[in-house]
């Protein structure tokens, strides 16, 4: 008997002495198969990053120089007799007055030897259309110079703008090139004489659309892109949580339920544009609703995003532990008051994840609004939901068709900008995400 | 040792543990029945030695029911038994005790015999054999119905005692008489009687191991008083009918 | 098998296969008649026939599978939200069958309240666990009120003293043993007639066993329990009366000293002795 279990425990020794030797054997190529799977890993991430940096860096460097501006800062004589000849001072009359005039004497006054029609026509195409206006809005500020001269900063147009970045090349023979030499050296001068000034591009962000590069700015195109996101948030967040919490609590297990599911699943897959094509037929012709209206681009980005939602939503209802439902249904809460005391506010933080997430895709979504024509040349600032407007990607699609040089950064800073909403809307719903995370 | 459900523990430590017990009772109880037989064996043969014998061997026995004791105790720490095997640990308890007492009768009936041999036979010897194997038969009955864990046996050996009392009474009647008719008798007559007394008190005990089967069994105490036979020891004068 | 003197209904079950011992009806706080449970097309409990005394603590045991939970379960009706359960027969509480149709089963919670295996306390502060089920069911007129409740419950609950100070802390931060407590705390806040305790224990240490065992006995006092649990020496402990369920059906129902020295029922004692299960 002793001898028996004496054999049994040396045997028993020598099969796991067996078995150590095996493991051991083993190790070496686990831990090198691991260290490959981390290698790849890495390579993966390394790859990605360089990826989104050489995105990053091609933007930035085409876009950067949108952010500053060129303008002609000259004394320009404000002659009583032409701007208020019966000296009212009266805004009107000083409004009415021939601004585009006074403001090429004043250049030509800067180079007196230009006299041809045609050279004069080159020498004013300097200035931006915007030109007068600049002058007018100086002379309402300060009525007192009018007999006098005024220090003005008038914008320049935007291949001179060009011309200042140096984005023209003047190594490239005049007839391929937007300027004549005679047109770079006249800037050049007024370039030496400190006449040109750079300064922040404040029209970028207070302008609306403008065919004018130099006036181009996002401000109506922010404004339709937030009223869209408002109008597709406000319909989207409760309709979709409504649906997800009668999906995931109070539907019935049947063929119709799951029938529903599979089309929602199916629809969050639908290409974008079959959206905007709905939106056509039933908003726009069926309807009646106003075109290019911000509010019909709600609705159908609201279409687009229920499903993204939904999804979200009923995942993180999913993953409210039932001890706590059965906690509150043994405390006898009724099951509406279940979802509304502990299911809702467990899941909020799943659900307002996955609304920024998808309002962030709303936010850079074009193909379907462009179906419901938000791709006019809207000038105006809407003001209100009703107005037409066009969406900050709609915006730099049209500016990226443009051949104008000054339109090639200002698409890039507008990307910028639209990036640097999607990375804030995205951080915001990383930090409630860890704001409210909880452990069970 | 026989198995009592078809399945018996899940822990088979316990099933063996319980049956363990068991069988120091039934070893317990055999040693008991020998020492009986022995001492009766020392006053019908006038043997000394085995008397002797018969009283070193009383120890023994005390040691099994320390062993029992101990058993018992540390079974219902670590075991924490219910129902029936808690009733078979209890009722092994008072067994070994009841055991116990019946070891030390028969140490005692040796020690009488001892002192008897030293004297002249005496007649009414002859009765204690009778009584000897009558009480003989009832401890063994009863640990077959203890291992059996029968009741029909225990409620046999239960009622049967009511026969050792009768022959109690008929064996005091005797000397009584014996001692009557001349007085040297007295003092064999006397040591006799203690002899029968301690004979009888044997199958009390036995009889409250049968009582303690029962328990065990039916999970019930008897309820009823065992049927005693005549009492001649008892102080009113005895009627004759 | 004890038999009450003065019974005057007594419900004879012909024993079929070794079936049940049934206690008679008198003055009985919950009564089971004919209850069968199905789970879709499986019987998960079959013809229970069963009395619940009141200011009695019962205990249901039996081996895993056996039901107990199940028909625990269907005192307070909280099968009803599990889909394709079907409950039959009557389970009256004080007289009235709780599965009537015109039974609020809202209201019905109210008065039997359960605790859970596993410590569930709602995330949030402790005032709030113990103050919710008397708000939602309107038993607090004012603050002030609604206070005196949650420290009679914490009291009641034995929890009140490591508490005191921390009440706006969240409950998931207490030990499990506390958490379990709190749990005790919240079912009586909305001041029960019956407690239904599923396994209260089975997450906890020895300490805090002992402790809600102690409770357990205190409580018994002012309401009526029903716990459901796998230790024996618990349900020896712990309860008056024991009832034995096995293989969906009640075999044995008893005093606690009877089913425990001397159950009638060959299942029984082999479950109870380790012969199986």
């Amino acid at each position: 008997m002793d001898t028996r279990s004496a054999q049994a425990a040396r045997a028993a020794q020598a099969g796991r002495s067996q078995i150590a030797e095996t493991v051991n054997a083993g190790l070496g190529r686990r831990y090198r198969s691991e260290r490959r799977f981390r290698a790849y890993g890495v390579l993966a991430i390394v790859l990605a990053l360089s990826m989104l940096a050489t995105l990053f860096v091609t933007i930035i460097s085409k876009g950067y120089t949108a952010f500053w501006q060129n303008s002609l800062n000259f004394e320009v004589a404000l002659p009583a007799d032409v701007i208020d000849p019966q000296g009212t001072r009266d805004p009107k009359v000083l409004a009415s007055a021939n601004y585009l005039g006074l403001v090429r004497d004043a250049l030509q006054a800067q180079f007196p030897e230009v006299d041809s029609r045609q050279e004069r026509r080159a020498l004013f195409a300097m200035l931006s259309d915007s030109a007068p206006y600049d002058l007018q809005d100086a002379v309402l500020d300060n009525p007192g110079a009018i007999g006098g001269t005024i220090k003005v900063r008038v914008s320049l147009d935007d291949d001179f703008d060009m011309l200042a970045k140096g984005h023209i090349n003047a190594d490239l023979p005049q007839d391929q090139r937007r300027l004549t030499d005679v047109q770079v050296a006249w800037f050049q001068s007024l370039e030496q004489r400190g006449m040109v000034e750079a300064h922040f591009n404040t029209a970028l962000f207070t302008n609306g659309d403008s065919r004018q590069a130099e006036s181009a700015g996002i401000l109506g195109a922010v404004v339709g892109s937030l009223f869209v996101v408002a109008v597709t948030l406000a319909l989207s967040f409760p309709i979709g949580v409504a649906t997800a919490v009668y999906l995931e609590e109070f539907a019935p297990k049947n063929r119709f339920t799951d029938l529903i599911e599979v089309n929602i699943n199916n629809l969050a897959a639908v290409p974008s544009i079959v959206f905007g094509l709905l939106g056509l037929a039933v908003f726009l012709q069926f309807f009646g609703l106003p075109r290019s209206a911000p509010l019909v681009g709600g609705l159908v980005l609201t279409l687009m995003t229920l499903p993204t939602i939904i999804i979200a939503s009923r995942a993180a209802l999913k993953s409210v532990p039932p001890s706590i439902r059965e906690a509150a249904l043994g405390l006898g809460a009724s099951k509406l008051q279940m979802i509304l005391h502990h299911v809702l506010p467990l899941a909020m933080p799943g659900m307002l994840t996955g609304t920024i997430i998808g309002m962030a895709q709303a936010l850079g979504e074009s193909a379907p609004l462009l179906m419901i024509g938000m791709v006019a040349f809207v000038v105006d600032i809407p003001n209100g939901p009703l107005d037409p407007a066009t969406v900050l990607p709609v915006q730099i699609f049209l500016w990226a068709d443009s051949p104008e040089r000054a339109f090639v950064e200002r698409t890039s800073a507008a990307i910028m900008v639209l990036l640097a909403f999607l990375v804030f809307m995205n951080a915001a719903a990383v930090w409630l995400r860890k704001r409210f995370e909880r452990r069970w | 040792m026989v198995a009592r459900d078809a399945n018996g523990h899940t822990v088979r430590s316990f099933e063996e543990e319980l049956n363990q017990l068991t069988n120091i009772i039934v070893r317990m109880g055999g040693l008991a029945e020998a020492q009986l037989a022995g001492a009766i064996q020392s006053i019908v043969r006038r043997d000394s030695d085995l008397a002797a014998r018969m009283v070193a061997g009383d120890a023994r026995i005390d040691e099994m029911e320390q062993e029992v004791h101990s058993f018992t105790v540390r079974l219902l720490a670590l075991r924490q038994p219910l129902a029936d095997d808690l009733r078979a640990i209890v009722g092994a308890l008072k067994i070994s005790a009841e055991l116990e007492r019946i070891g030390d009768y028969a140490a005692n009936v040796a020690k009488r015999a001892l002192v008897l041999n030293q004297n002249q036979p005496v007649k009414p010897v002859a009765g204690i054999p009778q009584m000897g194997r009558l009480v003989q038969e009832i401890v063994n009955d009863v640990l077959d119905a203890y291992v059996e864990r029968d009741v029909e046996k225990a409620m046999a050996v239960w009622r049967r005692d009511e026969e050792v009392d009768e022959l109690h009474t008929s064996l005091f009647r005797e000397l009584v008489t014996y001692m009557m008719e001349d007085p040297r008798n007295i003092t064999p007559s006397t040591h006799l009687m203690f002899i029968a007394k301690n004979i009888e008190r044997i199958g009390d005990h036995a009889t409250n191991i049968a009582e303690t089967i029962h328990f065990l069994v039916e999970g019930k105490s008897l309820t009823q008083r065992r049927p005693k036979g005549r009492d001649a020891t008892q102080y009113r004068p005895t009627q004759e009918d | 098998m004890k038999t009450s003197p003065s019974a005057q209904t007594s419900i004879e079950i012909p024993p079929t296969a070794g079936f049940p011992l049934v206690s008679q009806g008198e003055g009985a706080k919950i009564a089971a008649r004919d209850v069968n449970v199905f789970y879709g097309d499986k019987q998960a409990l079959r013809n229970i026939a069963l009395d619940i005394k009141p200011n009695e603590v019962t205990a249901f045991i039996g081996p895993s599978g056996c039901g107990k939970s199940t028909f625990l379960r269907c005192l307070n009706r909280m099968n009803d939200i599990i889909d394709g359960c079907r409950v039959t027969g009557s389970i009256n509480l004080d007289e009235e069958d709780i599965y009537h149709r015109r039974i609020d089963v809202v209201q019905l919670r109210a008065r039997i309240g359960m605790v859970f295996q596993k410590p569930n306390p709602f995330p949030k502060s402790i005032y709030e666990n113990v103050a919710y089920g008397p708000r939602i069911h309107g038993l607090a007129r004012n603050k002030t009120d609604l206070d005196e409740i949650v420290q009679t419950s914490l009291e009641r609950a034995g929890l009140l003293g490591e508490v005191k100070d921390r009440m706006d802390q969240p409950g998931t931060g207490l030990s499990g043993g506390q958490q379990q407590r709190l749990c005790i705390a919240r079912a009586i806040a909305v001041n029960p007639e019956v407690i239904l305790m599923d396994e209260p224990c089975s997450a906890l240490d020895p300490i805090a066993t002992a402790k809600i065992e102690e409770l357990i006995d205190e409580l018994r006092q002012n309401y009526t329990i029903v716990i459901v649990t796998h230790s024996m020496q618990q349900a020896a402990r712990v309860s008056q009366r024991t009832a034995f369920f096995h293989l969906g059906n009640l075999v044995e129902c008893n005093d606690t000293e009877q089913i425990f020295t001397n159950p009638q029922h060959k299942l029984t004692q082999g479950y109870i002795t380790g012969r199986f299960g």
